[in-house]
């Protein structure tokens, strides 16, 4: 096996792409004030969701889209917990993450061992969701950096009382914010079950939502460095592949709990830096919104 | 329209309600889902919830089923007081059984006096080791201990395989990935002749009531009373927060690691590259359905234990796969915690009239 730098660099576009689709959603739902930690439950429901309905349909773009409705709509469920009836965002994330993989499991059982036609390339051997995620990527960093939008949006995440005194809806921003998330967190799975390894398996996911939870942390909150962040974790999962097939001496387990290791690892470098972390979170992060206070 | 008025205090009455009034939601949910999945709901609740505890083997399984619960779930339910989130359980559970269920294979010949009770404490070390790293990282360099603790599951988990798959395989296991089983002095002994109701039942029942004194007799417990109420003002009385971290992970990934322990060297009898049916995330449901008190946990416990009891009775009489227990666990958590809203809100219904008067 001689080592191609083409084939290298296009097998870690495979594995970035949903690291890179799903922590570009919640970095736009942590901007916000929300902290989903949900991720995991909404990328396994994208993903049995998109490859149910392009089995059912015949068509990969309408498991697509089917991947980022089913993504949405639990992003929703988590929504209407946290932002209307204010219960603990830690909590519900992990609610949505057991609930998540049970309804996927149980939604999945009769797809295993099914093979489906993969999503098609549209330009350079690529398919649109590998576009998209660049593109998505640029957009929330225009949007977020240089429109009123944004910085309405990071207005509510940074205070959300002065955001309500000045007439803003908090809830209402926060929860359009949460659903686009997890739209971003069901094409991230979508992209797992129908371009990545076109078949669904039980946990098929195997911790990359938790990554990409880590990534937002790791990007500080920005977009330019959450497109590094998810490429750097992209390879490192596409290496920890690559050196299992060479067959080392070196145990298989060893290579493969490199990407968790390397995340906590980056996790600690990012995190001991108090200061940058208090310039860039969110300040609301994870805090319930009453107007009565 | 729904508007969620301010108590100004803590509802006692909904604390206890909410759990009550989740369950009887999750059952309702758990009805329709059934309908959808083409079964009659009834028979099916039936099936689900009744059914395992009917037969004789029925109560001694439950407690079999949630003795490892109780053990996890109280250590939780004291860290998440603290706003400590250790998320990280599994992997605690399955250190615990790596770190003493090594020592019982490596000596099956030892006296049982002294083997058992040595796994266990090796247990509970090897669980308080795995969570200690979240907690000197948390300590230390500020990392979260949600994201630490979850990813080192992962790599736990893959150490486990590892070890059943090479080291430690059973010569004479024929090629499958297991250990050989533990010795008579290395297994947990049976309390009630005719069951699986093993000394683990008793030790967790244990566990929670001296959790339960520890937490309303002793100046750690008051700690963190006061840091899960108000912790700006434990801060001021001059807890340390880095104290109550190190002290909640460490107990909580102890009692993690006694139950793995437990449940290998006990129900299982060997190590196996799967050890949990996921009770280190299901003990999170029952730390909070407990109310995070330690005796609320060995209630909510015996209903999660019921879940996976009527999980497997649905696999086997309605042909469901045993996913629906991950369901209904999910949904139980979302409804309590949407119930617990109760507790420091009423719920009033206003007319749109109002805000246009306003």
């Amino acid at each position: 096996m001689s080592f191609q730098l083409t084939s290298f660099l296009l097998s870690v576009i495979a594995t970035s792409t949903p690291l890179l689709l799903a922590a570009t959603g919640e970095l736009v739902v942590e901007k916000s004030g929300v902290l989903n930690l949900g991720l995991e439950g909404m990328m396994l429901v994208g993903a049995i969701a998109g490859f149910a309905a392009a089995t059912q349909s015949g068509s990969a773009t309408l498991g697509v889209v089917a991947g980022g409705l089913a993504g949405a709509g639990l992003a929703l469920v988590f929504a209407v917990l946290t932002l209307t009836f204010l219960s603990n965002q830690v909590a519900t994330g992990l609610a949505l993450t057991i609930f998540g993989t049970g309804l996927s499991a149980l939604a999945g059982s009769s797809y295993v061992g099914i093979a489906v036609a993969p999503l098609p390339p549209i330009l350079f051997g690529q398919n649109a969701l590998v576009y998209l995620s660049f593109i998505m990527v640029g957009a929330v960093w225009w949007f977020l950096s240089a429109s009123r939008g944004g910085l309405i949006l990071r207005a509510i995440g940074d205070s959300h009382d002065a955001a309500h005194a000045l007439g803003f809806s908090v809830v209402g921003i926060r929860y359009l914010a949460t659903l686009f998330g997890g739209a971003m967190a069901g094409l991230a799975g979508a992209y797992l079950s129908l371009a990545y390894s076109p078949s669904w398996a039980e946990n098929m996911t195997a911790g990359r939502g938790w990554i990409a939870l880590a990534l937002v942390v790791f990007s500080t909150w920005r977009p330019g460095w959450l497109l590094a962040g998810a490429y750097l974790f992209g390879g490192i999962m596409y290496l920890s592949f690559y050196v299992q097939g060479l067959g080392l001496a070196v145990p298989s387990q060893v290579v493969a709990a490199l990407p968790y290791v390397a995340t906590i690892v980056v996790l600690v470098l990012i995190s001991r830096d108090r200061a940058r972390i208090r310039l860039n979170a969110p300040a609301c992060l994870g805090q319930p919104f009453h107007e009565a206070g | 329209m729904l508007r969620l008025e301010p108590r100004g205090g803590r509802s006692p009455v909904w604390a206890v309600a909410s759990p009550i009034l989740a369950m009887a939601l999750t059952v309702a949910v758990s009805a329709a889902i059934f309908a959808l999945l083409g079964r009659a709901p009834g028979p099916a609740l039936y099936t689900f919830l009744i059914e395992p505890l009917t037969s004789e083997s029925g109560p001694p399984e439950l407690a079999v089923k949630a003795a490892p619960l109780i053990l996890i779930g109280v250590g939780l339910a004291l860290a998440f007081r603290a706003n400590v989130w250790n998320i990280g359980a599994e992997g605690q559970y399955t250190m615990g059984a790596i770190f003493g269920g090594g020592l019982g294979l490596a000596y099956p010949d030892a006296p049982a006096a002294v083997l058992l009770p040595a796994m266990m404490a090796l247990g509970v070390v090897g669980g308080a080791a795995a969570a200690a790293i979240p907690a000197y990282l948390r300590t230390r360099f500020n990392a979260s201990e949600i994201l630490t603790s979850l990813m080192l599951t992962y790599v736990i988990q893959l150490l486990l395989i590892y070890l059943v798959t090479g080291p430690w395989r059973d010569p004479e296991g024929y090629g499958f990935p297991q250990t050989a089983l533990f010795s008579e002095a290395a297994t947990v002994p049976i309390l009630i002749e005719g069951t699986r109701v093993h000394l683990g039942v008793a030790l967790a029942v244990a566990a929670a009531l001296i959790a339960w004194l520890l937490l309303q007799r002793s100046v750690f417990g008051f700690a963190l009373r006061v840091y899960g109420q108000a912790p700006r003002a434990a801060r001021f009385g001059g807890f340390s927060e880095a104290r109550l971290i190190w002290a909640t992970l460490l107990m909580s990934g102890g009692l993690a690691g006694l139950a793995g322990l437990i449940e290998a060297a006990g129900p299982i009898g060997q190590l196996l590259p799967k050890i949990s049916p996921g009770y280190g995330f299901t003990a999170i449901i029952v730390a909070f359905l407990g109310r995070l008190h330690p005796l609320g946990v060995v209630v909510a416990a015996l209903v999660l234990a019921l879940s996976y009891l009527g999980g497997e009775a649905a696999q086997i009489d309605l042909g469901l796969p045993s996913a629906v227990t991950g369901i209904f666990q999910g949904v139980l958590l979302f409804f309590l915690l949407a119930c617990d809203v109760l507790i420091l809100y009423r719920v009033r219904i206003v007319r749109r009239a109002v805000k246009e008067a306003a």
